[in-house]
């Protein structure tokens, strides 16, 4: 309890909070998670500014307010933004965040180069921005970079991959900090089994970044000298092949889309068990579908390639592979289920969020199942139908998840309450228009309309005008999270130690705001 | 008081978007064609298969989770239980997962080898992907030409009224016989490109310096009309494909009327690809 704190206050406050040299040189996990979680709003606005200016030119057939050229930058830089600035740093700040205090430690095992690994991301960001003011304006050969026409590309190209090289770097550190922490820092007797799901699933995720961001990195570079050196590794008439570059992107883009999720995974495993009050079903299987999909994340990539032209072999098991998938997944939706039946549930809004995050994030995974099929994904394949399906999983999937966690410690981060009746109404009012934006994607896609496009034919915009009030009514929805966190940070009722009735967990044993350092003796593990 | 009038007033604005699109045009598509050949028609079948199935076991999972939080509530003064495994449980639902897939994986299978299946096709047409236009030759019958968006560029700026096929129209339509096996040898000059006819359930990149094969055989005369499917830069949007298919016979005559170079000028034309071969 709070007495873990209580006999270290020569250095459990911190000289001067509000200079900047306090967060420019700062190694404090806490601190840095922080950090990480402001940077990833200011880029979720960015990001959120970028989708509803597509939305904006896709109300209305015809071109209406943006270049073609423009729109196809607009895309590319939304998903870069969304993926890389927002998701992946978002989990991060809360992996800085809780995985001590989970772990039962005093901080992470690598404390500079946890600053480090934050400080590149603004740089990194400066530059991926900044391109959009440059000749030839910003990359717009969408976010998967696909040769030849990533080469097309002004002179944003170099910056661009710089810049996604910074972001694999500082992903990388964030990802061997995160592993030498979990690894190293347990309190005895935390054996692995023990852990919390949150850290499982960041441990396997830590090593899904550190396998496969090289990867990309390698992949990004072979585009460099394509460009600027004479190389033609994707290039036909210089002996290469462009659809390698393909096979390189998505070797790194599939495991890519579980570090999207298996923290998520995390996060609801956490929060169920408090709100049904009754531990969570079936731990160990939990561990082991989260391995399993990881194992199976790196042999299902060539499934966003099925129109390529691979051999029927290639075609038969990669669709085989995926959707396998299904299983382990199916079994950690199973095991959430049952850790709310015969529960005595109340419904706080981080418990919302995830009873949203279980039944959206399922929506997502049966459209993903009916992708898997090869011969029906020849007609989903590069339509809306893609994009309400990644969306799903992506939204109501990531970032209710992330939303979640963030109503469900923040209370243990600022050691106030949040306003609990607007934290339902930003839930209500995103779940309604997150379903008004993609839901009538899947319908557009089904009639034909293909991604990244900025003008379509006629049959496709009524479902186009609702998706873009939808959007609009989402982006301003969450002002109220904004709203709410700001005031929970300013003051409101005190929390106590554990905040929530049958919260467990190492957390909930220490005071709420947390002390700076979490645990300065190991605490006891029963 | 506040936060529920902007409830309310938020959610009347959804439905009323909801509604007004509803009424105005009933008729918009929501779902996958069924095609015009036995291939789109299995594909669609497949469709409904794995979306009924989805539905089914959504319906079923998100019921027993929906009945949960109606039942299992702490205000209806529940005590919770204390179980947390059962290797049994977990068995079932392991099993029961793969036995559906593999039941899906069966028709799947079987439609994607036919799919494959480019032999003894009766007439070959090699399409070229060019930013942004596509490029159609009959290879064995000496036509070919290019096929461009003609859909005028008053619409597309809202200065003049939308055609019914706004941006689904092209200068010179891909026009091709029913009833016989055409193979496609597709390819790009310039970036990927992807050609798609989702009545023919032909989708296919379209790739700089390699050739992909797809084939079609059309049941039914008619017009079809399809989109560029991979991004392609600025005019992506704006290279669509219209596939007419007309009788064997319409289409002898129509190949006779557009033959663009005589049998002997297409000799000419191979003895001067053999000369160039031999002098590389």
């Amino acid at each position: 309890m709070s007495t873990v704190a209580a006999d270290d206050h020569h250095d459990d406050h911190v000289e001067s909070p509000y200079s900047i040299k306090r967060w420019l040189f700062t190694t404090n996990h806490k601190d840095i998670g922080t950090l990480y979680l402001w940077f990833s709003f200011i880029m979720f606005i960015i990001g959120g500014v970028m989708a509803l200016i597509i939305r904006t030119e896709l109300f209305q057939p015809g071109l209406q307010f943006v270049d073609p050229q423009f729109f196809n930058s607009m895309t590319t830089m939304h998903a870069i933004m969304m993926i890389f600035g927002v998701v992946m740093p978002a989990f991060t700040g809360l992996a800085n965040w809780l995985i001590p205090m989970m772990v039962g430690a005093t901080d992470m095992a690598l404390p500079r180069m946890n600053n480090w690994s934050f400080w590149i991301l603004p740089f990194a960001f400066t530059m991926m921005l900044s391109t959009l003011f440059m000749d030839g304006g910003g990359p717009a050969g969408g976010w998967t970079l696909y040769p030849p026409l990533t080469l097309q590309t002004g002179d944003a190209l170099p910056f661009v991959i710089l810049a996604i090289h910074f972001m694999g770097l500082s992903s990388i550190m964030g990802a061997i900090n995160v592993i030498a922490t979990i690894l190293n820092m347990r309190a005895p007797g935390m054996t692995l089994m023990k852990m919390p799901l949150f850290v499982w699933t960041w441990l396997i995720t830590a090593y899904l970044l550190i396998a496969v961001m090289p990867v990309l990195a390698g992949g990004v570079t072979m585009l460099l000298t394509d460009k600027f050196f004479g190389t033609s590794f994707f290039n036909a008439a210089g002996g290469g092949d462009p659809v390698m570059f393909q096979h390189i992107f998505w070797f790194f883009g599939h495991p890519e889309v579980y570090i999207l999720i298996l923290p998520s995974f995390g996060v609801i495993s956490s929060i169920i068990p408090t709100f049904a009050r009754k531990p969570l079903f079936g731990y160990a299987s939990m561990v082991y579908a989260t391995g399993s999909i990881a194992f199976l994340s790196f042999i299902v990539w060539a499934h966003h390639m099925f129109t390529v032209g691979m051999p029927l072999a290639g075609e038969l098991f990669f669709m085989f592979a995926t959707m396998l998938i299904a299983v382990p997944t199916g079994v950690k939706v199973f095991n959430w289920i049952a850790t709310m039946w015969r529960g005595a549930m109340t419904f706080e809004t981080p418990m919302l969020f995830s009873l949203g995050f279980i039944i959206m994030f399922s929506i997502g995974g049966f459209s993903g199942l009916m992708l898997a099929l090869a011969p029906v994904d020849f007609q989903y394949h590069d339509t809306y139908f893609v994009v309400a399906h990644f969306h799903y999983v992506l939204v109501p999937g990531s970032i209710f998840a992330i939303i979640a966690a963030v109503y469900y410690w923040l209370p243990k981060w600022c050691g106030n309450m949040y306003n609990e009746r607007w934290g339902k109404i930003h839930f209500w009012l995103s779940t309604i228009f997150v379903n008004l934006t993609f839901f009538p994607m899947h319908f557009v896609g089904l009639a034909g309309m293909p991604r990244r496009i900025p003008d379509y034919a006629l049959q496709f915009s009524d479902y186009n005008m609702l998706a873009t009030v939808g959007a609009f009514g989402f982006g301003f929805a969450q002002l109220i999270f904004l709203f709410v966190v700001i005031q929970a940070i300013r003051g409101g009722k005190k929390a106590t130690s554990q905040v929530w009735e049958n919260a467990e967990g190492l957390e909930w044993t220490l005071a709420s705001p947390a002390p700076y350092h979490s645990f300065t003796t190991p605490p006891v593990i029963k | 008081m506040r936060a529920n009038s902007l409830l309310t007033k938020a959610l009347l604005g959804v439905f009323g978007a909801l509604a007004t699109a509803g009424i105005t045009h009933a008729s918009q598509p929501i779902n996958m064609t069924v095609g015009v050949t036995d291939i789109s028609r299995d594909v669609y079948d497949l469709h409904m298969i794995a979306l009924w199935l989805c539905v089914v076991i959504g319906v079923l999972v998100f019921g027993v989770m929906i009945y949960s939080m109606f039942a299992h509530r702490k205000s209806r003064g529940v005590t919770p239980a204390t179980f947390h495994e059962s290797t049994t449980v977990e068995a079932v639902w392991t099993t029961i997962p793969f036995i559906i897939l593999i039941a899906l994986a069966i028709p799947a299978t079987k439609t994607l080898i036919a799919m494959e299946d480019t032999s003894n096709y009766d007439l070959t047409v090699k399409i070229t992907g060019y930013q942004w236009l596509w490029h159609y030759e009959y290879i064995d019958e000496g036509v070919e030409f290019y096929s461009v968006l003609s859909t005028p560029r008053d619409e597309i700026n809202n200065l003049a009224p939308k055609d019914e096929n706004y941006l689904l129209e092209v200068d010179n339509q891909l026009v091709l016989p029913t009833g016989k096996k055409v193979r496609f040898l597709i390819t790009a000059n310039d970036v990927l490109h992807a050609w798609w006819v989702p009545d023919l359930a032909v989708k296919k990149d379209a790739i700089p310096g390699f050739i992909n094969e797809a084939w079609t055989n059309i049941n039914e005369p008619g017009i079809y009309r399809g989109q560029c499917a991979e991004l392609c830069g600025r005019d992506h949007g704006f290279m669509p494909i219209v596939v007419r298919a007309v009788e064997s016979d319409e289409f002898d005559q129509w190949l006779a009327d557009n033959t663009t170079n005589s049998p002997e000028e297409i000799e000419e034309v191979e003895v001067e690809i053999e000369v160039s071969a031999v002098t590389q």
